[in-house]
């Protein structure tokens, strides 16, 4: 039986010890005398949350399939955990060996949201690795980060010795090679950082230096040595047939947010939504083959036993072997208690049929994301869905049996006026008029339409990474009118309306458009306690208040500016293939109202071409 | 097919709660591919029951479920396919076939349970415990106070302790399981250290389930027959 690292008396004393134990199907254990590289792959959120991502479980088997390397997990201690760890001084472990992380060679850590940025100093700290990569020595291992938020890495750099820019798939088995070659000749971490630094992708913060204006923003930033690159290609897997095998999950004791088979059907969004990272960063969209698909849909639902299997992608409705994929899956797995989840999800006439054979109608709500409330503020953001596409897919599924409705906004958006804020109550108002069209004795009961709002972030890469946002108490002030215009309509009664903090947005706002000049703010509010804030039960305001007092930086510098076009933006030494001139177009567009074709429609000119795959050149042999 | 399937908990899952140790197993039967029942409706659930919950923290020797499958399967295949996609700590024991019923349901059977009950290292526990815990199982009565869902009340425990022995350093005990007439290793232990004005700290014992039982017996005699005695292996 494996040891654990954590005694008996600690595990009983914690909340969901299973977290801890590692061991579950699937898990890949090796006898760390006989492979050269250990690297641990992190993920700074609790277990359930972490053991739920694709992406880590993509490359956490690709890195098992070496024969000399030994990939294990690490997650973030739950805060009661943690306080136990920092008060017995036990480290950190990863899940498989439950050796100490700081044996191993590579810390690798996916970030995926920016609120988790504290947990990444946790992760370090707990694992006894020095916080600042410059601080750091031969007995420490290599501090690697990816995944989206490493589109703007500047504000966590200093944290990090190199950083993936990309997907995981392409140069990573590059970089273990050299590593393992730079350890056997007994070469200098100096040494290897320098060689990975020339790889395609990868970031090294330690060899680029910034300096500013005195208006505070950025004079320079450039390579200080001359063999590094002065811009880093973001990489992309085109290959989405042959060398792409989804793998199978590792199954986890306790339930995590997905406990489901995810099958990921396409990578990357033709829609071009301007305010939507993840539509710029995952350019071009790539579709996998469907075949390929059904043959993994069956080998991942035997190998992990679960009863559920979710289709992922940024689209669903995009995917051109959709209906095909939909009704194998429905056909071949439904009978034997397999229930099929289709998120994202167009509603039209085949997803309401798909959905009335996967839900039950009585328990399942419909949901729409106009994300704005006007046609005028849809045009300027870009997103494709009209009044009447929302209002006819909304009656069929009345007519269906359907009575509940969830529909999703931002608040705040670009060129947002009072008239665009108060459309949101007319939009619900006229949804819920639709529904009392229908004769009484065929209705199903009274209608239900939850509003959610969320506060608008303007994110690196996006078109909309120039614009400014606005403070709390204007936040508030947008959807208290949302509120109040709700509360005047004739079926108010029927209309739910809930809204997003708009602290933790502001914060979001700071650390997403920071500066290597954020990671002192980072470091004083974790410091002060600050743990966890992307959970609302543990996000602390007054201690990152304190933090930017503490450390003198203003979060309004990075949130309420509108950047000029000519400065320039942390980021911009990243080639994330959509170029910067086509996002100023796509800004200019958008002060414009005018809507840009999707992908498949007319090509915009991008840059993402230069990858030579995917939709770009479908249907144009 | 109604099957009973017995299965021991060693190890790192023994802090595997008792529900996520069910979705454990309903997991582990789609992945050996057994024909499971599902009950009807629109979210069916496959037709499986568990005998006793068992402690996050507890091993066990002893652990049962019944299922139903849909048409007859050798047992031995069934624990075989079973086995083959274990994660450590689980191996399934025995699969054996039981009457169709209510009544023949494991947790609707389950009367008594036998127990080992070891001490941890490091802990404060009173000296000479192997003649003293003797001492107290030998008193007439062994008044305690039993925490329930909704109170607190005083109850005599010592009906329900069927047997209690010292070997080589553990406690073996036998105690009952029947609703409203149940004791746990913990309440035994804590009762004792209470009757050695000691403060009992559950963290001071681990405790491994080595059987589960039901009574065959009368109402004066008991007969206890361990659950997997009750079914037969089929080929």
């Amino acid at each position: 039986m494996r040891k654990l690292a954590l005694s008996d008396e600690i595990l009983l004393s914690v909340d969901k010890a299973a977290r801890y134990i590692g061991g579950e199907i699937n898990s890949v254990m090796k006898d760390p005398d006989k492979v050269d590289i250990r690297f641990a792959m992190a993920f700074p959120d609790v277990f359930e949350i972490g053991s739920s991502h694709l992406g880590m479980q993509i490359l956490y088997h690709m890195f098992n399939q070496r024969e000399d390397t030994w990939c294990e997990r690490v997650f973030s201690p739950w805060l009661d955990l943690d306080q136990i760890m920092r008060r017995e001084k036990i480290p950190l472990f990863a899940l498989e060996s439950q050796d100490p992380v700081r044996e191993f060679d590579f810390l690798g850590i996916t970030i995926q949201y920016e609120m988790c940025y504290t947990n990444i100093l946790q992760l370090l700290d707990l694992s006894r690795i020095p916080l600042y990569a410059r601080e750091r020595t031969q007995e420490d291992p290599i501090v690697i980060g990816g995944g989206p938020c490493v589109f703007n890495p500047e504000p966590i750099a200093p944290f990090f010795d190199l950083f993936y820019i990309g997907e995981g798939e392409t140069v990573y088995h590059q970089l273990l090679d050299l590593y393992k070659e730079n350890k056997r000749k007994g070469g200098r971490r100096e040494d290897f950082l320098l060689q990975a630094a020339q790889v395609p992708g990868i970031y090294v913060p330690a060899f680029y230096d910034v300096t500013y204006h005195a208006d505070g923003t950025i004079a320079s930033f450039g390579p200080n040595r001359p063999q590094v690159p002065e811009k880093i290609q973001k990489q992309v897997m085109m290959d989405m047939t042959e060398a792409y095998h989804m793998p199978d999950p590792v199954v986890p004791f306790i339930k995590a947010t997905q406990d489901r088979v995810t099958l990921e059907i396409q990578r990357g969004c033709i829609r071009g939504c301007r305010f939507c990272q993840a539509g710029m960063i995952y350019r071009p969209t790539r579709e996998r083959d469907v075949e390929a698909l059904k043959a993994e849909a069956r080998r991942m639902l035997k190998s992990t036993g679960h009863e559920e299997i979710s289709l992922s992608s940024l689209s669903s409705s995009d995917y051109s072997q959709l209906e095909e994929l939909v009704t194998y899956l429905i056909d071949e797995f439904k009978s034997q208690g397999v229930n099929i989840s289709l998120p994202s999800l167009r509603i039209d006439a085949f997803a309401l049929d798909v959905m009335s054979k996967v839900q039950d109608i009585r328990k399942s709500s419909l949901t729409f994301a106009p994300e704005a409330g006007s046609q005028r503020l849809r045009d300027v953001i870009n997103k494709g869905l009209t009044e009447e596409v929302i209002l006819k897919g909304a009656m069929d599924a009345f007519r269906g049996g359907w009575n509940r409705v969830k529909l999703y906004f931002m608040l705040g958006l670009p060129t947002e006026t009072q008239e665009d804020m108060r459309g949101i109550a007319h939009l619900a108002e006229k949804i819920a008029e639709e529904y009392y069209t229908i004769p009484k004795e065929q209705r199903k009961g009274k209608v239900q339409i939850n509003v959610s709002t969320s506060f608008f972030v303007p994110k690196p890469f996006t078109p909309f990474q120039w614009a400014p946002m606005f403070r709390e108490e204007e936040f508030l002030e947008k959807a208290k009118v949302v509120k109040e215009e709700i509360r005047a309509q004739l079926n108010q009664k029927s209309i739910h309306y809930n809204w997003h903090e708009a602290n933790v947005t502001i914060l979001e706002g700071f650390l997403a458009r920071g500066d290597r000049r954020c990671a002192s703010v980072i470091e004083a509010a974790y410091k002060k306690g600050a743990l966890y804030d992307a959970w609302s039960e543990s996000f602390r305001p007054k201690i990152w208040r304190e933090a930017f007092d503490e450390t003198g930086i203003n979060p309004d510098f990075y949130t309420l500016r509108e950047r000029s076009l000519e400065e320039i933006l942390p980021w911009d030494f990243i080639d994330a293939g959509v170029t910067k001139s086509f996002l100023k177009r796509e800004w200019e567009q958008a002060k414009k109202e005018t809507v840009t074709p999707n992908c498949r429609e007319k090509c915009s000119g991008c840059g993402v071409k230069q990858y030579g795959g995917g939709v770009c050149y479908e249907r144009q042999s | 097919m109604n099957v009973r399937v017995k299965f021991s908990k060693q190890g790192p899952v023994k802090f595997i709660g008792h529900l996520d140790t069910m979705r454990y197993f309903q997991k582990a039967i789609r992945r050996a591919e057994l024909p499971i029942a599902y009950s009807g409706g629109f979210s069916p659930h496959m037709i499986l029951s568990f005998a006793a919950p068992l402690g996050v923290g507890v091993t066990s020797q002893g652990e049962y479920f019944d299922m139903q499958l849909t048409h007859t399967v050798p047992t031995k295949h069934i624990e075989e396919a079973l086995n083959q996609t274990m994660a450590e700590g689980f191996q399934v024991l025995s699969a054996r076939k039981v009457e169709d019923g209510k009544a023949s349901k494991a947790m609707s059977l389950v009367a008594a349970a036998d127990y080992c009950v070891t001490f941890r290292q490091g802990h404060v526990i009173p000296d000479n415990w192997e003649e003293k815990i003797l001492d107290f199982y030998g008193q007439p009565s062994i008044v305690t106070w039993k925490k329930t869902k909704r109170s607190e009340k005083e109850v005599d425990i010592k009906p329900s302790i069927y047997r209690l022995e010292v070997k080589e350093n553990r406690i073996y005990l036998r105690l009952a399981a029947l609703s409203g007439y149940y004791t746990k290793p913990d309440l035994v232990l804590s009762a004792f250290f209470q009757s050695q004005k000691m403060e009992f700290d559950p963290l001071c014992i681990q405790v491994e389930r080595l059987e589960v039982y039901a009574d065959k017996g009368t109402e004066d005699v008991h007969h206890f027959i361990s659950l997997e005695e009750l079914g037969e292996e089929v080929e």
